[in-house]
């Protein structure tokens, strides 16, 4: 009951809890949503969830390198651009060297896409550490910079390419569970020990929280930003990569426009918080799920497309409102004590907590 | 020195009349039952040390903070403040520290925000900045052109537009917080010559400053706060600045005295190579060129008032800040310390008077708290064993008794004391030579301080260099051997403790009105002391005397 309770408690245990909500939902309206079943003519499995799992790849990477990003203290609204880049740069490639079944053509394109982005991402990361710039003025302008490279990359045009290799990055299956997810899930748990074995998570959590007491400590903050800017660039880009190659194709102004606000989205009902700080991984990859269900539950309901961001929106607010402090205080007092008037100093109280 | 002008009759009405005002924050009584009046055509200071309640009830006349009882007379009418729209209509301005203007607008537009003159199409630019020139002249600022941009002006001719702001709306109330902390004393004349020009005009000026000559200089009457009570009302003439300072760090000549009585004998062999030595460092309008030595085992303490550029010089010596002259040696070699990452590489430790905002990361927990300096001089890649990191937050909570004992709560939600002590770990963690403690037992409990003090004690033992900073001269007197004094941004002086001296001699050459008057106060303490301090052998019998009078 008490490890429940704890269970409780996490922010990302909403975030799963909203999963489960809309795939009940889901099945309601069609009981046989959550099954699973085998293509006959290709042998691969099928199913609503695999989808899910599929589509959430790009979104968990975006999600993931926008969580160290605020834990500093800032944003990186270039990622969705970021996307159009690493997309852009592997399709040119593929499509240059021609060469349907060559895995060192796929890893080439993905290695000068991943490159492209790395650099772009320390062009954020020296802007914001070194001369000091706003985050947000930052990648906004990186956000319409890196989308204009993407252009440039493809000549303007949508680009295709045929590589068996790299599209099976998005359509291949590894005992039956998308390659793209299986990746995905992979580079979440390097991630992971990248930061919790070393002492890099520690570091950022403590500039973010305090970065003048990080400074007196002798944390370094320059280059822990630079990083962490350039990280959320590669992963946003390693999500452009799963997006182009399930269909092959690039469409610059379109692919991943937008992206940054699921990112955002993504860590912030995971359980970071936007005024930086501790951070989590596991939410951000809950947060990341979510919002891949979400995406797909849309399209399933039938809800008209003129009518999705909506949708998208009121979910979400309840899922965010339901973890204010606040609410969840107001709540409370309703179902323990439904006759007590608020008074002022439970009123300060909560002001206080949320403060 | 200006004489206190004699237009403060006695018999004039008061245009503010605060009685027995009370503001309580959770925990603590920040205003207690304070009275406080100011005359018309006077210039009042108000004085005390950190905390002791002046810039609550400088809020409580502005309408920050709303007062919890008493109550509040402008013009001998009560008023309720709410903000500081209402308390400017009932003819009260503020001009703060920090210079609150707009540098991109005019002179004019500045000093007439919120008032401009109207016409028939919006505002009349013309007409307002005529009128802008007409206060300004008020002033004898009629040489400024009310179209340059502010920016265009130095800080202090900024600081006398923020002032001429203020005056637009005829106030007869004028709040001074701190205006001449980034002025030079040239300009700190020209501030004041306005000042004097008000008072003449009958403006009621409340003037705030740490720095006492300029008290002395310009106040008719000081009124004296300590830990959120009033201590008194005076006229400038009755109370001297040694009276003054003992007023607002709270004790009298006679427990003053009988402190010096303990004094321990000095000892050191002070012709080695000192563990770190600064020729000439400074930083401008931080703290002026200065000499400070520290030698192994040895506690120096930094005396001064608050804002005598005590943290300045602490901040200097860590790399908290980047010297502009100057120079650091380390145990004899030159040590470039630019940054704390260069200071905790040299061994250099520095512990910072704001607790809260430079020192702990509220929600990490104690055992990250501990091991962050430690964690930082590794760098990332190399993450400090659990087993390591076990064993020092072990250790220094178990030394220093933190309570709770749980070394996963955040550090936030200790108590301050608790903190203070957490952060002794992280800094002793990172095993330094020279340890700065700044400000270490401020506003934690007895117990605390007490604990404090005797590690201060141990580590000297044990040989590291310790620079000891403190609000409460007692306190300083008792810990170190040497005691560097500092005022105005200068260090004024450095004496070798002994029976001799105390808190109140220490006070004596902070008070002391020049700068030879000072010199000439250190050197008899020093010829009083000298058969100690010049000879360089060290006794047994000296040296146990001294610990004794340490951990006492």
């Amino acid at each position: 009951m008490n490890r429940f309770k704890a269970a409780l408690r996490t922010p990302w245990f909403g975030a799963l809890l909203a999963i489960v909500v809309l795939l009940a939902v889901n099945t309601i309206k069609d009981p046989g949503y959550l099954a699973i079943g085998t293509n006959q003519t290709t042998g691969m499995m099928s199913g609503n969830l695999l989808d899910i799992l599929r589509i959430s790849a790009p979104i968990i990477m975006i999600s993931l390198g926008m969580t160290f990003v605020i834990a500093t203290e800032g944003i990186d609204l270039s990622v969705g651009s970021m996307m159009a880049i690493g997309g852009a740069v592997a399709m040119q490639t593929l499509s240059s060297i021609n060469q349907p079944s060559s895995v060192t053509a796929m890893l080439t394109a993905i290695g000068l896409a991943l490159l492209l982005a790395f650099v772009l991402g320390t062009v954020n990361g020296i802007l914001v550490a070194v001369v000091g710039l706003q985050p947000f003025i930052t990648t906004l302008v990186m956000m319409m910079a890196a989308r204009g490279i993407a252009r440039v990359i493809t000549g303007g045009q949508n680009t295709n390419a045929r590589n068996g290799p790299f599209n099976q990055l998005a359509t291949g299956q590894i005992l039956g569970i998308p390659t793209g997810f299986v990746l995905a899930i992979g580079i979440v748990v390097l991630v992971a020990l990248l930061m919790r074995r070393t002492a890099l998570g520690l570091m950022i959590e403590s500039i973010g929280i305090n970065p003048h007491a990080s400074r007196l400590a002798g944390i370094r903050p320059r280059p822990i930003l630079i990083a962490v800017y350039a990280l959320a660039a590669v992963l946003a880009a390693i999500g452009g990569l799963f997006t182009v190659a399930e269909v092959m194709t690039v469409n610059p102004s379109s692919t991943g426009n937008l992206m940054e606000l699921d990112a955002i989205l993504a860590v912030v009902i995971g359980g970071t918080s936007l005024a930086g700080g501790k951070f989590s991984i596991l939410g951000s990859t809950a947060g990341a799920l979510l919002i891949a269900t979400l995406n797909k539950t849309v399209v399933f309901l039938g809800v008209p497309s003129a009518a999705t961001p909506a949708f998208k929106g009121v979910v979400i607010i309840i899922l965010v409102l339901l973890q204010s402090d606040r609410v969840r205080s107001l709540l409370k007092r309703r179902t323990k004590s439904p006759t007590t008037p608020s008074t002022p100093t439970a009123e300060l109280e909560s002001q206080e907590a949320l403060a | 020195m200006t004489k206190s002008s004699p237009s403060v009759a006695a018999g004039s009405h008061p245009i503010v009349e605060v009685k027995d005002v009370s503001i309580t924050f959770p925990g603590v009584k920040a205003l207690d039952r304070v009275s406080f009046r100011l005359l018309p055509g006077e210039v009042h200071a108000l004085m005390g040390e950190n905390g002791a309640g002046k810039s609550t009830l400088i809020k409580a006349l502005t309408g920050v903070y709303e007062i919890d009882s008493g109550s509040i007379l402008i013009d001998g009418r009560e008023r309720h403040l709410t903000g500081t729209a209402s308390a400017q209509e009932a003819g009260i301005s503020t001009v703060y520290q920090e210079i609150n203007l707009c540098p991109n607008l005019s002179v004019g537009e500045n000093v007439m925000l919120g008032h401009e003159v109207r016409g028939w199409a919006g505002i009349d630019w013309r007409r307002t900045h005529a009128e802008a020139r007409t206060v300004l002249a008020r002033m004898e600022l009629g040489h400024l052109d009310p179209r340059a941009p502010l920016s265009s002006l130095s800080i202090a001719m900024q600081q006398l537009v923020a002032i001429s702001r203020a005056m637009v709306t005829d106030s007869k109330v004028l709040i001074l917080d701190e205006p001449t902390s980034s002025l030079d004393a040239n300009e700190v004349e020209v501030l004041f010559g306005v000042v004097r020009r008000l008072r003449d005009q009958g403006v009621a000026i409340l003037f705030i400053s740490h720095f006492l000559d300029q008290v002395y200089a310009i106040a008719d009457r000081i009124t004296v706060l300590r830990n959120g009570q009033l201590v008194g009302e005076f006229l400038v003439q009755d109370l001297d600045r040694t009276q003054l300072i003992s007023k607002m760090i709270g004790k009298d000549f006679e427990s003053l005295k009988a402190l010096g009585s303990t004094r321990q004998k000095d000892m050191r062999d002070r012709s080695t190579t000192p563990l770190l030595a600064a020729a000439g460092l400074g930083r401008k309008g931080a703290i002026d060129p200065t000499d400070v030595e520290v030698h192994a085992g040895e506690v120096v303490g930094f005396a001064g008032l608050l804002g005598s550029g005590r943290t300045e010089l602490a901040r200097l010596l860590a790399g908290a800040d980047k010297a502009d002259s100057g120079a650091i040696t380390v145990k004899g070699e030159k040590a470039g310390i630019g940054s704390p990452v260069a200071g905790l590489a040299h061994g250099i430790a520095y512990s910072t008077e704001n607790r809260r905002d430079d020192g702990i990361v509220a929600d990490l927990s104690v055992r990250e708290n501990i091991m962050l300096a430690l964690q930082a001089r590794r760098g990332w890649m190399r993450r400090v064993p659990a087993k390591e990191v076990d064993k020092l937050v072990q250790t220094y909570m178990q030394r220093f008794g933190v309570r709770p004992n749980d070394p996963d709560r955040p550090i936030g939600l200790l108590s301050g004391g608790n903190q203070q002590k957490v952060l002794l770990g992280r800094w002793l963690a990172t095993g330094p030579d020279l340890l700065l403690l700044d400000e270490p037992t401020r506003g934690i409990d007895v117990g605390a301080k007490a604990d404090i003090q005797e590690t201060v004690a141990e580590l000297a033992e044990g040989g590291m260099g310790v620079v000891f900073i403190s609000s409460e001269l007692e306190e300083v007197v008792r810990l170190s051997e040497r005691i560097v004094i500092l005022k105005d941004h200068r260090k004024i002086g450095e004496v070798v403790n002994g029976p001799e001296v105390s808190a109140q001699s220490v006070v004596s050459i902070i008070a002391a009105e020049s700068e030879e008057l000072a010199e000439q106060a250190a050197q008899e303490l020093a010829s009083s002391d000298s058969t100690t301090t010049d000879t360089t052998t060290t006794d047994t019998t000296n040296a146990d005397s001294a610990s004794d009078g340490r951990d006492s």
